[in-house]
C-alpha cells in the first residue's frame, strides 16, 4: 500500500540523470552556438545602446521639451502636458535623471520591438483559429512562468547585460499586444467587411483599410498594456545587469535604504504614469469619429 | 459605360445552396428530389435556396421579395459571389461568375458591381468623402478622378457639404445615401441593394426610392434590389421574383403578380396592395373595337395609374378612357366603371 500514502515517482538516479543530461546538453549547446545568437542579438544591443546614448548625451532642458511637445502632439491637453514635465523636473531635482534616462530608453526599445514582432502574431491569429488555438497557451505560459525560470537559459546563452534583460523585458510585455491585436481584429464589424469584400479589396487593402482602423482602439490597449509590463519588469531586469532606476531599487532592497528604494520606485510609477496617460490620450483621439455628435 | 447597360444582363440558372458541415454530400441527394425538411432531419444540412432561376435583363430594376428567412439576402451574394454556391451558375454578360478565380472575382467585384447594405456598411473612421471614394481607389482610379466622382454623386444624393462628417454625425437616411453615393461613383453596370432601405424610417424610405427611380432614369443600370416590402417591391421594380423558403414562387411584372397571384401566399400579400397606385390603365383596358364609337373619351397614356386615370375622367367629366400606345394612337379603352372595379380587391 506503500503507492497509496506516498505518490509513486521516478527514481531518484534516473531524475538525476535525466537532469543531467538536460543541463549538460544545453551546456554543449551553448558552448556551439552561443557567440552565433550573440551575433544575431547585436543589432538589438546596438539599438538600445544608441537610445541610451541619445537620451544621455541630450541636455535635460532638451529632452523635457520633446517629452513635453510629444504629449502635446499626442493629447492636445495642457494639464497632461504640465504633468507631464512637472513629473520629469521632480524626478531630475532628486537625482535620479540618469537612471530615469536609461530606464526610459529600455522601455522604448522593448515597447518597439514587442509591437514590431506581436502586432503581425496578432494579425496572423485573428486570421485562423487553428494559430490562434496554438498561440495562445504559449502566451498563457509567457505570462505565468516566473521570470526568473527563463532568465535561467537566457543569461546562459547571452550572459549578463542589456539583451538578455530586453529579452526577459520582451517575453513578459508582448502578450497583451498579440492577444488584444488578435481581439480587435476579429471584433470588427462583419457588415463593414462584408463591403470592403463587395468592393473587390485584396487581403492586404482589407486590413489597411478596414481591419487595422476599426481594431486601432482595441491595439491601443494593447500597446498601453504592454508599455506597462514592461515597466513593470524594470526590477527584475536589473538583477541581470540592465542599467536604470531598477538597479538603486535593488540595491535598496538588499541594503534597506528605505528612502533610496521609495524614491526610485516613485520615479519608476512617475514614468508609467507619463507613458500610460499620453498613450491613452493618443488613443482617444484618433477615434474622434467614434464620438456620437448626432441624436 | 453606355454599351455597358444594353449588356450586362444577370443569368441565374438552377442554382442551389446547402449551409451545413458538408454540403457536397447533400448535393446529389438534392438532385435526387429529397425535400428541404428531409434534408434537415435526415442529414443536419439546410437547404438555404433551392433550383433558383432568375433572368434579369440589363438596365432594369429587378426586385427579389421575401420575408426574413426566405433566401433572399443568401441569393443576392450570389451574384458577387459573397457567399458560394452549391450547384448552379450565376451568369453575368454570359460568364460565369461561380468558375472565376480569385484574381478574376476581385476585378470583378471592382469594376462590374457595386453594393448597397441594409445596416450602410461603411467605415467609421472615414468622413463621408473618403467613403464615397472607396471603390475607385481600389480600382486604382487617380486621386482626382476619384474625388470629381465622389463630388459628383454626393450632390446628386444630396449631401453636398457634408463631405467632411463621419457617418455616425449622420441619420440612417443620410448614410445611406453616403452607401449610394460610394455605389454610384464606383460607376459599375450592376448595382447589387440589399434591404437597401429596409432600416430607414418610412417617409425616408419613399424619399430614397424617389431619388433611385430618377436616378435609374439616367444611368440605366442593372438593378438587383432586395426587400420584404411588397409596396416598395412595386415601386421599384420593372420585374419582380417571390422567394420563400429558398424557392421562387412567382416571378414577373409587378402588374402580373397582383392581378395573377401564383398562390395564396402571395394573395395573401397582395391583399393590403393600394390596387389603384399599382395597376396601369394598359393592364385592364379592353383592345379597341370601332374608334368611331369611343370618340367621346379622354385619352390617356398606357402607363397611367388607375387612381390617377380615375380622378383624370372625374375632372373631365367623361366616362370613358382612350389608352394611348407607344406613338399615342388609340389602343384600347376602359370604362369608368371598369377602373373603379378593378381598384377593389378581389
Amino acid at each position: 500500500m506503500d503507492w497509496f500514502w506516498e505518490f509513486p515517482h521516478l527514481d531518484d538516479d534516473y531524475l538525476r540523470m535525466l537532469r543531467m543530461v538536460i543541463d549538460d546538453s544545453f551546456r554543449s549547446f551553448t558552448r556551439a552556438y552561443g557567440d552565433a545568437i550573440q551575433q544575431v542579438f547585436e543589432p538589438l544591443r546596438y539599438l538600445l545602446l544608441y537610445a541610451e546614448w541619445v537620451l544621455l548625451n541630450s541636455p535635460w532642458p532638451v529632452v523635457a521639451m520633446v517629452v513635453a511637445a510629444l504629449a502635446w502632439l499626442a493629447s492636445r491637453r495642457w494639464p497632461i502636458v504640465l504633468g507631464t514635465v512637472l513629473t520629469l523636473l521632480l524626478i531630475g531635482y532628486f537625482d535620479m535623471w540618469e537612471d530615469t534616462m536609461r530606464t526610459v530608453a529600455m522601455i522604448l526599445v522593448c515597447t518597439l520591438l514587442s509591437l514590431v514582432v506581436g502586432i503581425p502574431i496578432g494579425i496572423i491569429m485573428a486570421g485562423s483559429n487553428r494559430v490562434q488555438s496554438v498561440v495562445n497557451p504559449i502566451l498563457d505560459v509567457m505570462q505565468t512562468m516566473p521570470s526568473f525560470v527563463y532568465l535561467i537559459p537566457v543569461v546562459m546563452l547571452l550572459g549578463i547585460g542589456r539583451v538578455p534583460g530586453l529579452i526577459a523585458v520582451v517575453v513578459y510585455a508582448i502578450p497583451p499586444i498579440i492577444r488584444l491585436t488578435n481581439l480587435g481584429i476579429r471584433l470588427v464589424d462583419k457588415e463593414v467587411l462584408e463591403a470592403a469584400d463587395a468592393y473587390g479589396s485584396s487581403r492586404w487593402q482589407k486590413l489597411r483599410n478596414v481591419q487595422l482602423p476599426l481594431a486601432m482602439p482595441t491595439i491601443m490597449a494593447g500597446i498601453n498594456q504592454t508599455i506597462m509590463m514592461a515597466l513593470a519588469m524594470v526590477v527584475i531586469a536589473s538583477m541581470i545587469g540592465v542599467q536604470g532606476l531598477g538597479q538603486p531599487v535593488l540595491r535598496a532592497i538588499n541594503n534597506q535604504y528605505f528612502t533610496m528604494g521609495m524614491f526610485n520606485g516613485l520615479a519608476i510609477v512617475g514614468i508609467a504614469i507619463i507613458f500610460d496617460r499620453i498613450s491613452q490620450a493618443f488613443g482617444k483621439r484618433i477615434q474622434k469619429h467614434q464620438e456620437h455628435t448626432h441624436e | 459605360m453606355n454599351d455597358a447597360s444594353t449588356s450586362y444582363g444577370i443569368e441565374i440558372k438552377g442554382l442551389s445552396k446547402i449551409f451545413g458541415p458538408n454540403p457536397e454530400r447533400v448535393v446529389p441527394l438534392l438532385q435526387q428530389g429529397m425535400s428541404k425538411t428531409e434534408i434537415l432531419n435526415k442529414h443536419q444540412h439546410v437547404l438555404g435556396l433551392n433550383n433558383i432561376n432568375i433572368s434579369m435583363p440589363a438596365g432594369c430594376i429587378q426586385v427579389i421579395m421575401g420575408l426574413s428567412g426566405s433566401g433572399k439576402s443568401t441569393l443576392i451574394r450570389h451574384i458577387n459571389r459573397l457567399i458560394d454556391p452549391s450547384v448552379g451558375e450565376v451568369l453575368v454578360a454570359g460568364v460565369d461568375v461561380v468558375k472565376m478565380s480569385q484574381t478574376e472575382l476581385r476585378e470583378f467585384r471592382r469594376h462590374k458591381t457595386a453594393m448597397v447594405f441594409q445596416k450602410f456598411g461603411l467605415l467609421p473612421h472615414r468622413n463621408v468623402l473618403e467613403n464615397t471614394v472607396f471603390g475607385l481607389e481600389l480600382q486604382g482610379v487617380p486621386r482626382a478622378r476619384q474625388l470629381e466622382a465622389a463630388n459628383h454623386w454626393l450632390d446628386r444624393v444630396g449631401l453636398k457639404g457634408f463631405e467632411d462628417r463621419y457617418p455616425n454625425q449622420l441619420s440612417g437616411g443620410m448614410q445611406q445615401r453616403v452607401g449610394l453615393a460610394r455605389a454610384l461613383a464606383n460607376d459599375a453596370p450592376i448595382l447589387l441593394m440589399d434591404e437597401a432601405f429596409s432600416a430607414l424610417d418610412p417617409l425616408i424610405r419613399v424619399d430614397m426610392q424617389t431619388i433611385l427611380l430618377d436616378l435609374q432614369k439616367e444611368i440605366k443600370k442593372t438593378i438587383v434590389f432586395i426587400t420584404h416590402d411588397l409596396d416598395e417591391a412595386l415601386r421599384l421594380g420593372d420585374r419582380i421574383a417571390i422567394l420563400r423558403d429558398g424557392e421562387v414562387v412567382q416571378q414577373g411584372t409587378g402588374q402580373e403578380i397582383v392581378l395573377n397571384p401564383a398562390d395564396d401566399y402571395i394573395m395573401e400579400f397582395v391583399r393590403h396592395v393600394n390596387r389603384g397606385k399599382v395597376l396601369q390603365v394598359k393592364t385592364v383596358m379592353e383592345p379597341l373595337g370601332d374608334p368611331a364609337s369611343h370618340a367621346d373619351g379622354v385619352e390617356m397614356a398606357g402607363g397611367t395609374l388607375l387612381e390617377q386615370a380615375v380622378s383624370n375622367l372625374l375632372a373631365a367629366n367623361k366616362t370613358t378612357l382612350i389608352v394611348t400606345g407607344d406613338q399615342g394612337k388609340p389602343v384600347g379603352t376602359v370604362s369608368l366603371n371598369q377602373l373603379i372595379g378593378a381598384m377593389v380587391s378581389p
